[in-house]
This record gives structure tokens, C-alpha cells and sequence, in this order.
């Protein structure tokens, strides 16, 4: 029989709300494994997580699903065998490492451990006489009890729990064990990362993205939601508004100074997405900002993008070098859709040479332009706004477009 | 709401007579033409009848067609299996700088096997550049491949004077012609214009996807492609596609049964539109000239391609300077107007169209190049529809870019 030991860090240390915590991680886990077909059980024992699966499970993707599981630290897979006696036990940890480690011939150690006290064994003594077995039967190999290669760790119970890999999982807190932010979600590389990083920290999301048609293309629009679906995969579902921002554009077009454009477009972002945030009950907004990354992201275009904000605008990115962002967008499977090359709406317009340190004075003054039809145009945009929701999809999505005839 | 389609180059819907054959080769008469049994025997006819409408449409003899998967794999197959059968005549091969990529790309592979390929360039209007091809063929040319109708623009080359060049300077060489837009919109007579191979594919003529043939004119020796259960002599391999071979068949047989009068309204559709770009094009100037930022465009429509006999029937290319050609392309969307962006640009990513390339067409004017492509049931009220959208979107359109 076969099981997963589910490891994880920073929970086991959260006082009184540990257990809330476990149960919220052992839930999702539950649910994940579920999705996957029927047979799997999952238990919290001895402040541990097992999922118990089905003979015929696919050893993949139960690790790649609970790869996209937040909290998780490692993924042991656990070898069940009978509990009887020390004879047997030898000849199964001879077969678990011809098994797990064929061939083997580097160090290891073995680290047992006896719960079940009617075993007639102790742990000390169990280190050793398996040790002896593992030494005569695989040869070629040492043990190195500070550094070893291989651990194994023998669990004695009612049966006998044997693992000595650790698959690492995604790390950070169960979704659901903090509150909910909304993320400014745009086709870029930092946009996602951002909501990834925020999700890990145990975040519920939902999602803001605005589109410009017909400046914008209804694959523009796809492509977001196939990252959303991304995010979503480690996250679960997410609520995602789809903000039609063209008339409030080409009025900022029309009324401000070309330069000022980018910067006003954004706090405009910011104030819708606050109205959205405010609706779904989110208490916080996330953005994929870096310093300095472009104009409108230098400390002078920050803080006047935050100045129409109340909420608090988490930027997970803020100290983040580009290729730092490119990297984690790899690792989590956003990057090939980010860099499909659709226009987005920040980048139909822009000017040249975009202020790159606004003035607040300057910019509140250029908004008042914008008089009580901005007003009336935000209002529209905001009644109008689509709502999809957005449930996570494994794998990733299609590549360059071909050329038609 | 009603759909105006524009980019019948793209691909065009298909016949119901096509579908209706289709759906019962699907379902009913859904045997192997390899099977020995009747169900085999009743479906092969399906084969033959098509492959001998076909062969009747070019004037040619039913051995010289293959069925393929389509234009691609024809013209992947003519070039690959041609130039590697015939490479005792030399190692050099002649094209146009304006092919389709499932030409271009095949080519590119070949010169990975020791070919060289000579790429003729062509006109600012987009014909063919004569002077230059007749230099660039030589006594070792195993290969000539040039389209019929370029795809792009809609400028159209004359096979029957290049094999004639090719006869004088390169006897040895195939010919090879990409027909993918050219067949079922002119007459095409393989053997009097001395091509050797010829590529049609099916949904360009309201037939299936996944279904196109090459034409081989017999005692053309090339090698075969796809290796197999030997059906189509060897040659093609893979079972029939029975439903889109009785498809295509049907589908080649209405539109070249149809030729003149097709021809006749195609022409009338592209001159009325091209009339009214010009029109337009004046009215907009004096519009332009009020608008800030846009008062340099001297030009507000410019048409690409040449005229006369230089010209399909199908196909009118202009570019609208100023105005992003994606950007007009989703703007007429939204009217239910469907076009092609002649070359889709982005910030990101330029896809740069290889025939406005090799006209040398600037950048500026390449990224407004819109393309409009009709078939026989398009009409004039779709065509007024179309400019007057026009009218209205570009002064809009043009107001609002970057700066």
C-alpha cells in the first residue's frame, strides 16, 4: 500500500490556531486528491498529514497536485508494511531500498522510530539492525549518520511507515488561513507572480483586469484569463472582473497631457479595482510592481498611483530585479502565456517620454480636467464590468500564433 | 447580428452540398477504398469520381493527382521530393522573396541540406521581378517554385512565361507552382503552362480543412513523402480521407464549373471597393488636415498590388497610415465586419508579412496594411457597408495613438 506523508513548515509553529491551520491544509489536500478520482483518504495524524491512495494511483500527478497546494514542504512517499516482527522488517527494508534505490551505493542513515510499544524492538536497536541488513544487502554502500544521502525513517505503528524522499512542495500557508486581496491582474511576467507570492501567504484572490477593445484583442482577453487559471491552479477559483477601460481612456486621451496618461490611467485602475476589492470583501490590493521597473513604477509614480488607494496595496515584487520575476513565472508555468505577444491596454497609448516623476499637485490638477463625465465613465465601466470566475487548470496553454494565409 | 466576411483567403465557408457529402461519408458510406469488401469498393468510387473531377477542372489525367493533407503538405511534398529526385540536375533552387512560409520554410530546410535557394525579388506593386529571374536560373537549377497568386496583396506571376524561361535557361529544373489562391479564381492548364507540380488546397474553395491535392504531371519523377500502407501508388500513403476527398471533389468541380461568372462578380466586388478606397482616401484627406497630429498623412488609403492583368480577383490589400492594422481589424469586428491584419504587429513581437517586405513597403505603412478577400456571395451592399464603417471609424481612429 501506498501513502504520501504530507510535510509542512511554518504551520506546525503557529501556537493555538495550529490546528485551524492542519484542518484547512488536510481539507484542501482532500479536495485536490478528490479531483483526481476515488480511493484517497486523508488523515491528520500525530500532527501529521497522510494520503492514503489507491493501488493504481498515478504517482505524478498526485505530486504535481499537491505541488500546487500551499503549505506544503515536502512530499514523502510512505511504503505501508505489517507490523510483526524484526525478521520481516529486515527483508521489507531490503525490498523498500531494491524498490526505491536500486543499485545503491552511497550513505545513508536510518532513522526508526517506535510508537507502537508492543513492538519488541526498540528504536536505537531498530537503527542499528536495519542498518546491518541495508550494509550487507546493498553493496557498496556506507553509513554516514550527519550527512547522509539517503534517510530513512521507519515509523512502527499499528504498520510500519518506511520513506527516504522528500519531493519539495510549494511552501508558504494554506489559501484560506488569511484574508483575500484583489489582484491587478494584466497579460504581463509580474502581474501573476505577484498574486502567486500573495496566495502562497495563505490569501484568498480575486482579480481585476482591464481591456481596451477593440485596441485590445479578445485573445488579449483569453490570455488573461489562462493566466488567471494558472494563478488559480495553486490558489483555487478565482472571482475575475473584466473592466472595459477605453472611453476612460481616450477621455485622459483627449483632456490630460500625453505624458501624464500612464500615470493617470493607473490611479484610475487602482480606484476601480479598490470599488471591486470593497464589493467582494477583499481587504487588500495587489499589484506586480517593482521600482524603477518603468515610468510609472519609480518611487515618485508609486506614490501617486497609492494616493487614491485606502486599502493597502501589497507589491510583493517591489524589491525584485526582472529576471528574479522571469524565473518564479517559469517555475510556476506562467511564462510561456506572458509572453504571448498581445497588446494590453498600458502600452496602446504610452507616450515616449512618460513622466517618470510626476508630481501629485500637478497630477490631481490635470485630473480635475477630467471633470463629472470621468466620473460618469467610471461609473459605466464598472456597471458593465464582466464577472467570470476563474477555476485552476493544470498544464500550460498553447504557444505563437501560426500565420494564416 | 450579421456577418460581413472579408477574409475569404484566410479560408472560406463550404459549400452545403460539400457538408451533405460529407456527413454521409462520415456515417454511412464510411468503409476504407483499401478494404476488399463492397463497403471498401462503395467508398473508392467516392475517391475516383473526385479525383477525376478534379483532374477534368485542370485538363489533366487522373494519375496526376495525389491527395494530401493540403497546401502545406503539398507544397512540402513538391519541394522536398522534388529537389531530392532531381538533385543530379544540380543543387540550386529559384523562388520568389515572396512566398507563403510553406514554401519559404521548406526551402529554408533544404539550403540545411546543401541546397542553395535564389530568391527573386519582386516590384514595389508586388509582380515578379522577369529581368531578375531569367539571371537568376542556370544550367544547375533543379527547382523553380513561384506562386500563382500571391496571397498577401493578390499580385498574380505568369507560369506559362516562367516556364518558358525555364525551358531556355534551366531545362532541367521542375516547376513547381503554389496554385493555393490561384486555383478556382482563373484557369489554370497545368500542362499548356509547363508546370510540372501544383498545389491546391481544399478550404480556400469552400471545401474541407485537411484535405488538398498536388498536381504531378506524369513522367515527373519526385519522391514520396509520407512512407506507409502504399495507397495513392505508393506515392501518398495513409488511408484515404474518403470525406474530404468526395468534398474537395465537389467543392473543385461548383467553383470551377462557375469560373467566368465567379471572376465576373469577384472583379466587380474588388473594383467597387477599390474605387471606394480611392474615394475615400480624398475624402479623408481634407478631414485629416483638421485633425492634429494626423495633418502630415498626405495619403489616407493607400492601395498595394498592381493593376490589370497583374491582378487576382479577390483581393485588395491597402494600408490606412496611422491607424494600427489590428487595431481597424477590431474595430470593424465590433460591426461584425471580419478582415486580416496584413501583417499582425504587436509591441512585442513583430509577425512582418514577407511579400510587403519584398516590396518594400515601409514599416509604418506595413503595420496599417488591412486585407479584404471575397468570394462569389459577397456583395456590393456589404462592400458600401464595409466603407462606410470606414468612414466613420478613421477620424476616430486616427485622433487617438501613440504620440
Amino acid at each position: 500500500m501506498k501513502a504520501y506523508l504530507i510535510k509542512y513548515g511554518e504551520i506546525g509553529i503557529k501556537g493555538k490556531n495550529r490546528s485551524m491551520f492542519e484542518d484547512t491544509l488536510a481539507r484542501q489536500v482532500r479536495q485536490t486528491l478528490a479531483g483526481l478520482g476515488e480511493g484517497y483518504t486523508v488523515s491528520k495524524e500525530r500532527g501529521r498529514i497522510y494520503a492514503y491512495c489507491p493501488d493504481d494511483h498515478d504517482e505524478d500527478a498526485v505530486i504535481d497536485a499537491m505541488q500546487h497546494i500551499f503549505g506544503i514542504v515536502g512530499i514523502c512517499p510512505v511504503k505501508i508494511y505489517p507490523c510483526t516482527d524484526p525478521e520481516t522488517l529486515r527483508k521489507d527494508m531490503c525490498g523498500y531500498m531494491d524498490e526505491v534505490h536500486p543499485d545503491f551505493t552511497g550513505t545513508f542513515k536510518v532513522k526508526a522510530k517506535r510508537i507502537n510499544k508492543a513492538y519488541p524492538m526498540g528504536s536505537m536497536d531498530t537503527d542499528a539492525y536495519i542498518g546491518e541488513a541495508i550494509l550487507e544487502h546493498c553493496p557498496g554502500c556506507r553509513v554516514d549518520v550527519h550527512d547522509p544521502e539517503v534517510l530513512l525513517d521507519i515509523e512502527i505503528r499499528d504498520r510500519v511507515y518506511a520513506y527516504s524522499r522528500v519531493i519539495p512542495g510549494p511552501g508558504g500557508m494554506p489559501v484560506g488561513t488569511n484574508g483575500k486581496a484583489t489582484l491587478l491582474l494584466s497579460g504581463g511576467i509580474d502581474s501573476p507572480v505577484a498574486g502567486y507570492m500573495i496566495g502562497k501567504r495563505g490569501v484568498i484572490l480575486d482579480a481585476v483586469y482591464f481591456h481596451a477593445p477593440p485596441y485590445t484583442s479578445e485573445r488579449a482577453k483569453e490570455k488573461v484569463v489562462d493566466l488567471a487559471k494558472i494563478i488559480a491552479s495553486y490558489t483555487g477559483p478565482i472571482w475575475l472582473r473584466i473592466v472595459n477601460f477605453t472611453d476612460m481612456q481616450l477621455h485622459i486621451y483627449d483632456t490630460c497631457p500625453h505624458e501624464e496618461l500612464t500615470i493617470i490611467m493607473r490611479r484610475y485602475m487602482m480606484r476601480i479595482a479598490e470599488h471591486f476589492a470593497k464589493e467582494g470583501e477583499s481587504i487588500g490590493l495587489i499589484t506586480g510592481e517593482s521600482i524603477g521597473q518603468v515610468a510609472s513604477q519609480t518611487m515618485q509614480s508609486l506614490l501617486v498611483t497609492n494616493d487614491v488607494c485606502t486599502l493597502p496595496v501589497y507589491r510583493p515584487l517591489i524589491g525584485f530585479d526582472k529576471s528574479e520575476i522571469v524565473d518564479i513565472s517559469k517555475k510556476i508555468g506562467a511564462y510561456e502565456t506572458s509572453i504571448l505577444p498581445y497588446e494590453d491596454c498600458c502600452t496602446i497609448f504610452v507616450a515616449k517620454h512618460p513622466v517618470t516623476k510626476p508630481n501629485l499637485n500637478i497630477i490631481r490638477n490635470s485630473e480635475m480636467r477630467l471633470g463629472k463625465k470621468m466620473e460618469e465613465l467610471m461609473q459605466t465601466a464598472i456597471d458593465t464590468a464582466e464577472l467570470v470566475k476563474v477555476s485552476g487548470a493544470l498544464g500550460k496553454s498553447a504557444g505563437r500564433r501560426a500565420y494564416t494565409r | 447580428m450579421r456577418q460581413i466576411y472579408f477574409d475569404n483567403s484566410a479560408t472560406t465557408a463550404a459549400y452545403p452540398e460539400v457538408r451533405d457529402i460529407m456527413g454521409k461519408l462520415l456515417c454511412e458510406t464510411y468503409g476504407n477504398p483499401s478494404s476488399m469488401h463492397a463497403m471498401g469498393v462503395d467508398a473508392e468510387r467516392y475517391v475516383k469520381e473526385a479525383r477525376r473531377a478534379i483532374a477534368a477542372t485542370l485538363r489533366a489525367g487522373e494519375k496526376e493527382i495525389y491527395f494530401t493533407s493540403g497546401g502545406t503538405e503539398s507544397n512540402n511534398w513538391a519541394l522536398i521530393g522534388g529537389a531530392q529526385a532531381n538533385r543530379r540536375a544540380g543543387c540550386r533552387i529559384v523562388t520568389s522573396a515572396m512566398e507563403h512560409p510553406s514554401v519559404s520554410e521548406p526551402l529554408a530546410y533544404l539550403e540545411t541540406q546543401g541546397f542553395t535557394v535564389v530568391r527573386v525579388g519582386v516590384e514595389p506593386d508586388g509582380r515578379l521581378r522577369m529581368d531578375e529571374l531569367g539571371d537568376a536560373l542556370t544550367a544547375d537549377t533543379c527547382l523553380v517554385s513561384v506562386m500563382i497568386v500571391n496571397n498577401e496583396i493578390g499580385s498574380v506571376t505568369e507560369p506559362a512565361k516562367i516556364a518558358a524561361m525555364i525551358r531556355d535557361k534551366a531545362p532541367r529544373a521542375l516547376f513547381h507552382a503554389d496554385a493555393v489562391q490561384a486555383y478556382g479564381k482563373m484557369e489554370l492548364v497545368p500542362k499548356k503552362a509547363g508546370i510540372d507540380l501544383l498545389s491546391v488546397s481544399g478550404h480556400k474553395i469552400h471545401g474541407p480543412k485537411g484535405i488538398g491535392f498536388l498536381y504531378r504531371r506524369e513522367g515527373v519523377r519526385i519522391l514520396p513523402y509520407l512512407y506507409g500502407g502504399g495507397q495513392q501508388d505508393g506515392m501518398r500513403s495513409g488511408t484515404d480521407n474518403v470525406p474530404g476527398i468526395a468534398g474537395l471533389g465537389l467543392a473543385a468541380q461548383i467553383v470551377c464549373g462557375h469560373l467566368a461568372e465567379n471572376r465576373a462578380v469577384l472583379f466587380l466586388l474588388t473594383d467597387h471597393l477599390r474605387e471606394g478606397l480611392t474615394a475615400l482616401s480624398a475624402e479623408l484627406q481634407t478631414e485629416y488636415a483638421k485633425i492634429p497630429g494626423a495633418e502630415g498623412i498626405r495619403e489616407p488609403v493607400i492601395l498595394h498590388g498592381p493593376g490589370g492583368t497583374f491582378r487576382a480577383p479577390h483581393i485588395v490589400s491597402a494600408a490606412f497610415p496611422g491607424v494600427r492594422s489590428e487595431v481597424l481589424l477590431h474595430s470593424l469586428e465590433e460591426r461584425g465586419i471580419y478582415v486580416s491584419a496584413g501583417s499582425a504587429c504587436s509591441t512585442h513581437k513583430a509577425h512582418k508579412s514577407p511579400t510587403l517586405l519584398a516590396m518594400g513597403v515601409p514599416f509604418a505603412e506595413m503595420e496599417s496594411t488591412v486585407r479584404f478577400s471575397f468570394c462569389e456571395t459577397n456583395t456590393i451592399g456589404e462592400i458600401d457597408e464595409a466603407l462606410s464603417a470606414l468612414r466613420e471609424l478613421l477620424p476616430r481612429l486616427i485622433r487617438y495613438r501613440a504620440k
